[in-house]
């Protein structure tokens, strides 16, 4: 009867696909609203996220810039920011503490869930998915579209937070209790970790409508041909990412929930003996360390979530632009893989210092440190990607090269923090700060921005600016590594705190937090230069003369310069071969389209193509 | 040689073109979805252990000790000292019900819209009165003065965990009510006999099954153990 039932449902399926594009075959143009706002078109909500998360980023990016300037120039007068701040600026012309607090809070609030999470995977498998494994869209346009309406609604949540009398959360973006479980402990918390704890939990909706989209889509629309392992890495990293999605933000779930019951209907599940204000409370029976664990087991997967998108498409861009195939193309997958897998069972590296069993914390450093096997796999297959290859230093492979290289820089520092030994000693540092923004924010963003400038052509039938894109490459590298390179010898300073005048041991950092400082702003700035390099060249840009200007193999390029809602004209290509075939057989490059000749071996099969040229001339002699 | 044809079968199935599984988009998204639900869920229960393994175990003498769920759970409507009675009939409930929504989606494969509405009927009438069940058990609790933050049958957390966890699952169910109830009316106006099959009674009854094998463990923490 099973059997019945399933070829029944697929009957069913492929019909149901058939049937849909028919209907868009005779329907008249939607309109203006169905077209852009409530779209179920898979490029357009693509864009709809990276604009959505091009705001928050520089919202985000903004907020940094003002903590930056009370940690560099605490004695600065920003009287004249008091129209637009208020009472966040103190009459002699200083940022709040609290204020300062709500600052660092929503900065990383915001990059984390917004910009990185949102932001890239929401730009990147909703516009590269269906364009790479050759679907007509999604497989649910509704819950696509649904997914990006309720990231927007988290977004609003969120903003509206920025405008309440107390202001937003302001007990760190991790929003530990107790701190974060008592109305009256701050005064974020009186009403803006809230509003976080529910913009979060319909962010977390978005990201599961989002995710289950992507894996289904890849299991069952890839178009004929397209084996998993023929599969383009941004895709294999989509699919991976929205798997650890799928599987970690529900515990954030649960643990918003109870934070949530915790804070509002008195409950204690986090909450054990406090005193507040002097005052004990009723609260008993909970433990802080709970939430901890809940917590990271979705907030160490989600640093996966937010790098190995970029991953994918850098092992993408540095393949086209090196004109070579990338190197272990099998085993990036099974890196990946890995990844993936040791992604859920480290996150306690995030709580060495919470008094738990050094015997757990061992085992846990061991996972850790063995995360960067896969790890060193990925970036020793860039290089060598890279070495003897045809390079075209264009924007988007600058991006991916300044990604592998802020990959390394940040990673390095990764090891010593691995360690639950040295961890005592760097726990809540600026090492920390410095380590984590290389590795994975200032990365991450720069995978980032490889994609925009790469896929741009095929996003808006445009070409950015190259010069632009050139000034932001170099301006961003070298201010990203003049913030954070530095800031690794403030390994004495606590992160979080407002100031570290007036204590003894944190003297002598003053110069060195200023220039940090100043480079962040200049950093900022020029991220406005991409900003407005992005829309004004979805406007006024070169346009796109040829399908496929960079001579990619890859599907995205076989559809029209700008694609209409399905995608291709006519049928969907078929694919004969993986996506890496650079500089065979005396050809620049063979599209994934193109059959593979009468003695040709695909690659992985029986070895590589030498093996084919001895067959070759076995055949002759035959 | 059977077997070489399956094995290239299986190998084919993921070349692309077609579905690996010979499963429509939307039942793999249920049960992607059911696997994230269970992380959800066993977040929660994960917590109640962590918070339950950190009080004193079952102690008459100690007040705050762990509750004996045979003192708390011992009431129905119109019935008092039958400890386990009134839970018992809502799993039956709850359980019978998973029955009927079998039926209703073999129903369905038969192209028999009169016996899915039969069937699926009855799923919901199970769902509603185990959902009607618990808000009495909630009401009776409260007034016997077990709530959020207090509980006078002893650790605090008790009623907290319960409330907290007891309350996700009637949610779900409720939500299962009110879908299998849409998937009723689209019956009866002959929309699945339009489409051409009944698939969406099978999702919907693969989500029925979950909140039915998630109550076994909320049953466990609280009223068994």
């Amino acid at each position: 009867m099973s059997a019945e039932t399933s070829t029944h449902a697929h009957h069913v399926d492929t019909h149901a696909h058939g049937h849909d594009h028919h209907d868009h075959d005779h329907h008249h143009e939607p309109g203006f609203i169905r077209k852009y706002i409530f779209s179920e078109d898979h490029k357009t909500i693509s864009k709809q996220f990276l604009i959505t998360g091009i705001f928050w980023a520089i919202v985000g990016g903004l907020l940094s810039v003002l903590f930056r300037i009370q940690l560099g120039y605490p004695d600065a007068d920003l009287t004249w920011m008091k129209p637009f701040l208020g009472k966040w600026i103190s009459e002699e012309g200083q940022i709040v503490p609290e204020f300062y607090n709500a600052l660092i809070t929503m900065h990383g609030t915001i990059l984390v869930f917004f910009v990185l999470t949102a932001g890239l995977s929401g730009t990147f498998s909703n516009f590269l998915i269906p364009l790479m494994i050759g679907a007509r869209d999604m497989a649910s346009g509704f819950l696509n579209m649904l997914s990006y309406w309720f990231f927007f609604l988290a977004g609003v949540i969120m903003f509206i937070s920025f405008f309440l009398a107390t202001g937003p959360a302001s007990g760190g973006w991790t929003a530990y209790p107790p701190l974060n479980a008592l109305h009256d402990a701050s005064q974020g918390g009186v009403l803006g970790v809230d509003f976080w704890l529910v913009s979060m939990a319909v962010f977390i909706v978005s990201s599961l409508l989002g995710s289950l989209n992507y894996i289904t889509t890849i299991i069952n629309l890839r178009t004929k041909g397209m084996k998993m392992f023929r599969m383009p890495l941004p895709i294999w990293a989509f699919l991976l990412t929205a798997v650890i999605g799928v599987l970690s933000f529900p515990v954030l779930l649960s643990a918003a929930i109870l934070l949530l019951f915790d804070r509002n209907l008195g409950t204690s599940f986090y909450l054990d003996a406090i005193n507040l204000a002097g005052e004990p409370l009723a609260n008993a029976g909970g433990s802080p360390i709970l939430y901890q664990h809940l917590f990271w087991f979705l907030g160490h997967p989600e640093v996966y979530i937010i790098i190995l998108p970029a991953m994918g498409m850098v092992s993408e861009i540095l393949s086209v632009h090196s004109r070579k195939p990338i190197f272990g193309y099998t085993a990036m997958i099974y890196s990946l893989l890995a990844i993936t897998v040791l992604s859920f069972i480290v996150w306690a590296h995030h709580m060495f210092m919470t008094g738990m069993n050094p015997f757990i914390g061992s085992i846990f450093v061991i996972f850790t440190l063995i995360i960067a096997v896969p790890s060193a796999i990925k970036v020793f297959n860039w290089l060598t990607t890279l070495w003897r290859g045809n390079i075209r230093l264009n924007p988007p492979m600058l991006f991916a090269i300044g990604f592998v290289s802020l990959f390394i820089s940040g990673g390095l520092t990764g090891i010593f923090l691995g360690n639950s030994s040295i961890d005592i000693r760097l726990h809540d540092t600026y090492f920390v700060v410095a380590h984590f923004h290389l590795v994975m924010g200032v990365a991450a963003f720069f995978g980032m921005f490889a994609g925009v400038y790469h896929w741009f052509p095929k996003m808006f039938g445009r070409y950015m600016n190259q010069t632009l894109g050139y000034i932001h490459f170099w301006g961003t590298i070298a201010a990203a590594y003049l913030i954070f390179f530095p800031m690794h010898w403030e390994i004495a300073l606590p992160r979080r705190y407002y100031t570290h005048s007036g204590f003894e041991a944190f003297s002598g950092f003053e110069q060195l937090n200023m220039f940090i400082s100043t480079m962040a702003i200049i950093s900022f700035a020029l991220q406005l230069l991409f900003v407005f390099n992005f829309f004004y060249s979805i406007f006024f840009g070169r346009k796109v003369r040829e399908m496929n200007p960079y001579g990619a193999t890859t599907l995205e390029w076989t559809t029209p310069i700008r694609p209409g809602h399905g995608n291709w004209e006519g049928d969907i290509p078929e694919v004969h071969r993986w996506p890496y075939d650079y500089s065979k057989h005396g050809r620049d490059f063979i599209p994934q389209t193109e059959p593979l000749t009468q003695y040709e071996i695909e690659h992985g099969e029986h070895g590589d193509e030498h093996d084919s040229d001895i067959i070759k001339s076995e055949e002759h002699k035959g | 040689m059977e077997a070489a044809v399956s094995t290239t079968n299986a190998k084919e199935l993921w070349s692309g073109g077609d579905s690996p599984f010979k499963v429509s988009y939307g039942k793999i998204m249920m049960w992607y979805f059911l696997i994230s639900d269970t992380f959800t869920f066993a977040g929660l229960l994960i917590s109640y252990g962590a918070i339950r393994s950190s009080q004193p175990k079952h102690d008459e003498t100690n007040p705050l000790s762990w509750p004996d769920p045979n003192h708390v759970f011992n009431a129905g409507p119109g019935f008092h000292h039958a400890p386990l009675v009134f839970v018992t009939f809502m799993t039956f409930t709850l359980i019978l019900s998973s029955v009927t929504m079998v039926r209703a989606v073999q129903e369905g494969h038969y192209m028999n819209r009169a016996g899915v509405l039969k069937w699926m009927a009855l799923t919901i009438l199970g769902g509603l009165v185990f959902v009607l069940s618990q808000a009495w058990e909630w009401t009776h609790l409260i007034h016997e003065g077990m709530t959020p933050s207090s509980n006078p049958f002893g650790a605090y957390s008790f009623g907290a965990l319960f409330f907290l966890i007891t309350g996700f699952h009637g949610f779900h169910v409720s939500v299962g009510v009110l879908l299998n109830s849409w998937a009723f009316i689209q019956t009866y106006r002959g929309v699945f006999d339009r489409r051409g099959h009944y698939e969406m009674i099978e999702k919907l009854g693969l989500y029925w099954h979950f909140v039915d094998l998630v109550w076994v463990y909320v049953f466990l923490a609280f009223y068994l153990f």
